[in-house]
């Protein structure tokens, strides 16, 4: 009859609990979450962002599938000992394509956010098949197999057509091309007219090109995982970037 | 929808509606007539010693 | 008429094994599943075997369906020691890093292999199998759907442990954090999670008790917003329909607010929410008289339910989500701080009046020290959700610290204290095996914890100072190898401080087994025998 009998009905039955708690949990992540697909100024606009050429995404496959980002941050904080450190802080446009993010939690080993072009190709190889004989202090596992690991890529096009039907702008031309494309990145001295033409962005083509592994005979996990790494943070142009602009 | 729209409503009505709820949920809770109920239901797990 | 559902199920389950292994897009999936057929397939014979020779037949005494509670038991045991090895695995592995052994024991697959392990393989199994207890006992009523369906629930959630942790280990990832199983996984828990909320539901709808109390209210918010978080955070698109590669539906800032906004409510709401449940049943009945406060915790349940959900973007901290977002998750995560606050006290006044127990009840002890530990990890939180904190504290050890003094302290101890109530009650033993065992186990685990969680504050703070140090001609002092090096001696106490806490879970493996074999120690009681002294009230 009064309010205060009804309560007993709450307590009383499991149903109006469950929906009781469905709606109160629901309330926090509608609030946070539902505005940034909303809210135009979430992503900066920048010029240079592209997706990933299939041996990069095919590399970004081996970081996800060794569990890089649990020792490695992509993610530069707006400090200034982060920015000495590591370069231009992070813009959320740069992971704009990044299905899924790997800003990673924790950095048992140094942000890798800029790593693109800091260090030489045989230098990548080396390190990451033996950490330790570049850098002493190093934890890092040793990721040789990848050397001698053949790169599976036959399927590239299924793989840049899911990327698609998640909203990464891969055009058909990008997809009927994913396997010549992979090979002509990770080859010397390939015809990389088709390969430019397809992935030249706002008038940038910033695609790192070679034998990444040092080994011309084969296309290996090595060459995709290295031509990932070789283009981390190189795709922003930053000389045209204002970053008073995109405050928010 | 834009972010000042949105944080002006926060800003207001929503803390308006979110003091008001739990200010009624203290209320409703503590309320006089429910220290018996409490009381009984806080002894359920007694009520069986299998 | 023999009953040969499961028998079915099982061997459709294994059929469909051996062909999703024969068409696979790729090997990694076709490995998968061949193991999952090759786990099935002996499972399905064993069934069968067991109905047609009547083998099923025993009733419980209870009234109550005890079967899945006692092998959950077992379970909970088996997959604690196991995940506290994983554990100790790793921790070796970076003090000592030639300890990783490519490919599959590197640290990177093997780190999910021990999150996982723990949280859901140990969480989880204790979780399921406290509820299954609770439940019946608080609601007087026999799980609802028949033995078949908690059957199902219960071994369905195994096979996902099974399918999960050899994933990683084969380089089956989503690299979403706590959240790593492909999307064929997902769709399996997702399964029998829906199964386990109609099971819950189910048997509250049919109790012969008028109220629900209040432990069932915290495990059925734990299922149903675990089933929310689960899905919405793995929505992916698969590159084919039998490979093991799925792309997340969201990029970039989208993807990494619904990953934390997952990420810490499997925080709050299955390593808290959850284990309060357990809290509030377990803690009564050991200390024998009710909840200090019931009308408390129907506003710690409310209060907590409503704030947790909210504090994700304290995980992104000064990243290039948007400032609004931060804030709200700050202010949010530091208002946190009151319920759990308020279910702390609620907990430890629960024995007001009988303070005693902590000295004479080595359970009691344990139980209060989750509380205690609950109480410290949920004020460190909130203090580490600070912006100005975080700037120092993310990416470093002390959020590992932080997290153990939550896995360790609370759900670890509470979880303990739960299991060494259950097992006498379960197999129908006077006591168990040895209570001054149960004293050491506290011991070793306190140890443990203290260890690991001051070693890893001081380490994570030390990196974050040393990240941060400049010269005074404005340049940085430290390269990041050196930050590394100076963490070996700190690398080091952690694997001991671990280690501490994974023989106590070997000396309560051994203790419940005796204890399940019916043996009692030959032991001097833990206090001197004065039972006939009166109580102080």
């Amino acid at each position: 009859m009064s309010l205060f009998n009804k309560h007993k009905i709450i307590e009383k039955s499991p149903t109006l609990l469950l929906v009781g708690s469905l709606l109160v949990v629901s309330v926090g992540g509608l609030v946070e979450i539902a505005p940034l697909f909303y809210f135009q100024n979430t992503i900066e606009k920048v010029e240079g962002m592209r997706p990933y050429t299939p041996l990069e995404l095919a590399g970004r496959n081996i970081y996800i599938r060794e569990g890089c980002y649990l020792c490695h941050s992509q993610m530069i904080r707006p400090f200034r000992d982060e920015v000495e450190r590591y370069g231009q802080y992070s813009l959320a446009a740069e992971s704009m394509y990044d299905h899924p993010f790997q800003w990673g939690s924790k950095r048992t080993g140094p942000d890798l956010a800029r790593v693109g072009g800091r260090y030489s190709n045989d230098w990548h190889v080396q390190h990451l098949t033996d950490p330790r004989s570049l850098v002493p202090e190093s934890i890092m596992p040793k990721y040789g197999f990848l050397t001698k690991t053949p790169l599976k890529f036959e399927d590239m096009d299924k793989h840049l057509r899911a990327n698609q039907l998640v909203g990464v702008p891969y055009t058909s031309e990008q997809l009927i091309n994913a396997k010549a494309d992979v090979i002509a990145q990770a080859t010397t001295d390939a015809d990389i007219d088709g390969l430019e033409a397809r992935y030249t962005y706002d008038d940038r083509f910033s695609v790192p090109i070679g034998d990444f592994d040092g080994n011309p005979d084969k296309i290996t996990e090595m060459d995709a995982l290295v031509a990932y790494l070789q283009m981390l943070g190189t795709l922003v142009d930053f000389s045209t970037y204002v970053p008073e602009a995109n405050y928010r | 929808m834009t972010y000042e729209i949105v944080s002006n409503f926060a800003g207001t009505w929503g803390l308006i509606y979110l003091f008001v709820v739990f200010v009624g949920v203290i209320a409703f809770v503590m309320r006089p007539g429910a220290s018996t109920a409490a009381k009984e239901a806080a002894n359920i797990p007694f009520k069986d010693e299998s | 008429m023999k009953n040969y559902s499961g028998t079915i199920v099982l061997a459709l389950g294994t059929l469909l094994a051996v062909f999703a292994a024969a068409f696979a897009h790729d090997d990694l999936f076709r490995i998968h599943a061949i193991i999952l057929a090759v786990h099935l397939g002996p499972a399905t014979i064993y069934v069968a075997r067991k109905v047609a020779t009547g083998g099923f037949k025993e009733e419980d005494k209870s009234g109550y369906m005890d079967g899945p509670i006692r092998i959950g038991v077992i379970l909970t045991v088996f997959w604690g020691v196991i995940g506290f090895t994983q554990g100790v695995l790793i921790a070796t592995a970076l003090a000592w890093p030639e300890f990783n052994l490519e490919p599959w024991f590197n640290f990177g697959r093997m780190r999910p292999l021990h999150t996982s392990a723990v949280i859901f393989a140990f969480g989880g199994t204790a979780l399921m199998t406290t509820s299954f207890y609770v439940v019946q006992r608080t609601c007087q009523a026999r799980l609802w759907g028949g033995n078949g369906l908690a059957w199902f629930v219960f071994w369905g959630y195994q096979i996902f442990i099974l399918m999960a942790a050899t994933g990683y280990l084969l380089g089956i990832t989503q690299s979403r954090e706590y959240a790593e199983p492909e999307w064929y996984v997902d769709i399996w828990l997702t399964i029998v999670w829906v199964a386990y909320l109609v099971l819950f539901l189910g048997t509250l709808f049919k109790r012969k008790e008028p109220h629900i109390y209040v432990a069932n209210w915290f495990y059925l918010a734990f299922i149903v917003t675990i089933a929310m978080l689960h899905v919405v955070n793995n929505l992916a698109v698969p590159v084919s329909f039998l490979g093991v590669k799925s792309y997340s539906l969201f990029s970039g800032v989208q993807d990494a607010m619904t990953q934390w906004w997952y990420g810490h409510n499997a925080v709050g709401f299955f390593l808290t929410a959850g284990f309060l449940g357990m809290m509030y049943y377990f803690m009564p009945k050991q200390a024998e008289r009710p909840v200090f406060s019931y009308r408390l915790s129907i506003v710690h349940f409310w209060s907590l339910i409503f704030l947790y959900i909210w504090a994700g973007p304290h995980h992104l901290h000064y990243t290039a989500l948007p400032d609004w977002t931060q804030t709200l998750g700050m202010a949010f995560s530091i208002m946190l701080w009151m319920p759990s606050w308020g279910g702390m006290i609620n907990g430890l006044m629960t024995l007001s009046g009988a303070w005693d127990k902590i000295r004479t009840d080595p359970i009691i002890r344990m139980m209060v020290m989750a509380i205690a530990f609950y109480g410290m990890s949920t004020f460190e939180g909130p203090v580490m959700s600070i912006k100005a904190v975080n700037a120092l504290s993310h990416y470093t050890d002390w959020t590992i610290g932080h997290v153990h003094s939550g896995a360790l302290g609370w759900v670890g101890m509470i979880t303990f204290g739960a299991i060494y109530y259950l097992t006498p009650k379960l197999w129908g033993r006077k006591q168990l095996y040895s209570m001054r065992m149960v004293n050491w186990h506290f011991w070793f685990a306190t140890l443990g914890i203290v260890t690991y969680a001051a070693v890893l504050w001081v380490a994570g703070i030390t990196q974050g100072l040393m990240w941060k140090e400049y010269d005074p001609q404005g340049f940085l002092v430290y390269s990041f190898a050196e930050s590394v090096a100076a963490l070996k001696p700190y690398y080091i106490l952690r694997f001991i401080g671990g280690s501490l806490y994974l023989t106590g879970g070997l000396v309560m493996a051994w203790n419940v087994y005796k204890t399940i074999k019916g043996d009692v120690r030959d032991e001097k009681p833990m206090v001197a025998v004065t039972s006939n002294a009166q109580p102080a009230e």
